[in-house]
């Protein structure tokens, strides 16, 4: 160990910007903006199959009030929404007396409901989408074989959606990523808090900003591997044949 | 009824400058993005490659972070310049690097790389028999381009430009950050200010839902105008 600090403090010795308190500033950011996208991007999808199922429904007082959730959530900006709830969670009748407070009175929460409501309400209508897609021939087979609703459901139709959405659910996770930029508006220390507070400090807007940048990108194409790899697997039986 | 306390005018405003930020943004993305789909078809190598890292670069990082890149990044870079044209030059100019502009600018930059896909693909399910036959009436290929492919190619780029557009306006919400007062800063202030966000800020998610309905219409008149000729309308 002593050998890579020193060789870590002489890469560093001589730079203003980049010193190791700094790289610890990003290193909180990275592991917090990490731990937000991840969390709301589980917690979301775990909560967008249920409302999929829901919002292709056929009877309208179950479809109706879904679609009302997507549609708000899907055409304000999630600015708005992380300020509702950062902004409202207060009103809550009893909340400040309640053991939760010192839960919701940090900032990592209010973002967190806010990211995983705005990810389903996304996720809700990529699933919804490829629901919809099922091909009548897989739903006739399962019907043949005398399955009930909720079986086709579990075995047929939820399965093959969930291979069919994921291109778009790809996207979704991306989209999600640089969303999350916003949580350093409510006082987050993410990787983008990180670079204002460094910029705060120094002054010089391009290392911060482009280090950063830099990161978000390696993220993004990290993600994007992980698709393209998840839908090599997954999607193999819809390649074109070859001889 | 709704009290505003007072702060009703300054939302207006606010929701002005959000719609003014949104089109002229819109109008550069577009202008970009045809630039960049058109760099991207090209078989000049260099141009296909600066389009392509445009393209990906911008897609992979968020916008906030470009905004604020630009915006604290674009004043010391305007000043370095304003510099250098004091003391090599003598020109004395300052120009104030203001957060409209660098709205406009920064989102019509990043959605410029969202149009070039668009286009790129709306491009290319053009009949090339179409464009044959506009060269072999001798049309010039500005000619070809005005008359032809654009008008062909809006019809398949109609409803990705609209779904880009519903996300270049939430996304202008964004310029609130870095200083510049559209609805959405005037809400969140009055917000810290009153106490009491739901009042301010429900409205201006209501406006925002409301733009969109509107734009949805004026895109759905759009695209019937552009179906002309392809049945079924």
């Amino acid at each position: 160990m002593p050998d890579i600090s020193a060789w870590f403090n002489d890469l560093l010795s001589g730079n203003l910007i980049f010193t190791p308190t700094t790289l610890g500033y990003y290193w909180t950011g990275l592991v917090t903006t990490s731990q937000l996208v991840f969390l709301s991007l589980v917690i979301g999808l775990v909560m967008a199959v249920p409302l999929a199922i829901m919002r292709s429904s056929r009877r309208k007082w179950i479809s109706l009030p879904v679609y009302v959730y997507t549609y708000v959530f899907r055409g304000t900006p999630l600015l708005i929404q992380l300020y509702i709830i950062y902004y409202g969670v207060v009103f809550f009748d009893g909340i400040q007396e309640s053991f939760f407070w010192p839960i919701f009175r940090e900032a990592f929460y209010p973002a967190l409901i806010a990211f995983t409501l705005n990810t389903a309400a996304y996720t809700t209508e990529i699933f919804r989408g490829a629901i919809k897609a099922t091909s009548k021939g897989e739903i006739e087979a399962a019907r043949a074989y005398g399955m009930s609703q909720g079986l086709m459901m579990r075995r047929i139709i939820i399965p093959s959606a969930f291979r069919r959405a994921l291109p778009a659910y790809g996207n979704e996770v991306i989209f999600m990523l640089h969303a999350s930029a916003i949580a350093s508006v409510v006082t987050l220390m993410d990787l983008t808090g990180a670079a204002r507070y460094v910029y705060s400090r120094f002054y010089t807007p391009f290392e911060p900003f482009l280090f950063v940048a830099l990161i978000y990108l390696c993220l993004t194409f990290a993600i994007l591997f992980f698709f393209r790899f998840l839908e090599k697997k997954l999607l193999a039986h819809l390649k074109p044949q070859t001889p | 009824m709704l009290d505003l306390q007072g702060y009703g005018p300054r939302l207006i405003e606010g929701a002005g400058v959000t719609v003014q930020l949104a089109v002229l943004s819109l109008l550069l993305a577009v202008a970009l993005g045809l630039l960049t789909a058109t760099a991207k078809m090209s078989r000049n190598w260099f141009l296909h490659r600066t389009a392509t890292l445009y393209t990906t670069l911008i897609r992979g990082v968020p916008d906030l972070v470009l905004m604020m890149l630009l915006f604290y990044g674009g004043q010391i870079g305007v000043n370095a310049i304003s510099d250098i044209l004091y003391y090599d030059f003598e020109i004395d100019l300052y120009i104030n690097f203001n957060a409209f502009a660098a709205g406009v600018l920064t989102i019509g930059f990043i959605f410029g790389a969202y149009m070039g896909e668009t286009f790129r693909g709306a491009f290319m399910a053009v009949d090339n028999g179409q464009i044959e036959a506009g060269k072999a009436y001798g049309m010039s290929s500005g000619l070809v381009f005005r008359r032809i492919r654009f008008p062909q190619m809006m019809r398949h780029a109609l409803p990705g430009l609209s779904n880009n557009w519903m996300v270049l306006l939430k996304t202008t919400a964004l310029v609130s950050v870095i200083g510049l007062t559209d609805m959405v800063r005037v809400a969140a202030e009055a917000s810290r200010a009153t106490h009491e966000p739901f009042v301010f800020l429900i409205p201006v998610a209501v406006a925002y839902l409301l733009i969109a309905s509107v734009s949805e219409w004026i895109f759905a008149r759009l695209q019937k105008r552009y179906d002309i000729g392809f049945g079924e309308h």
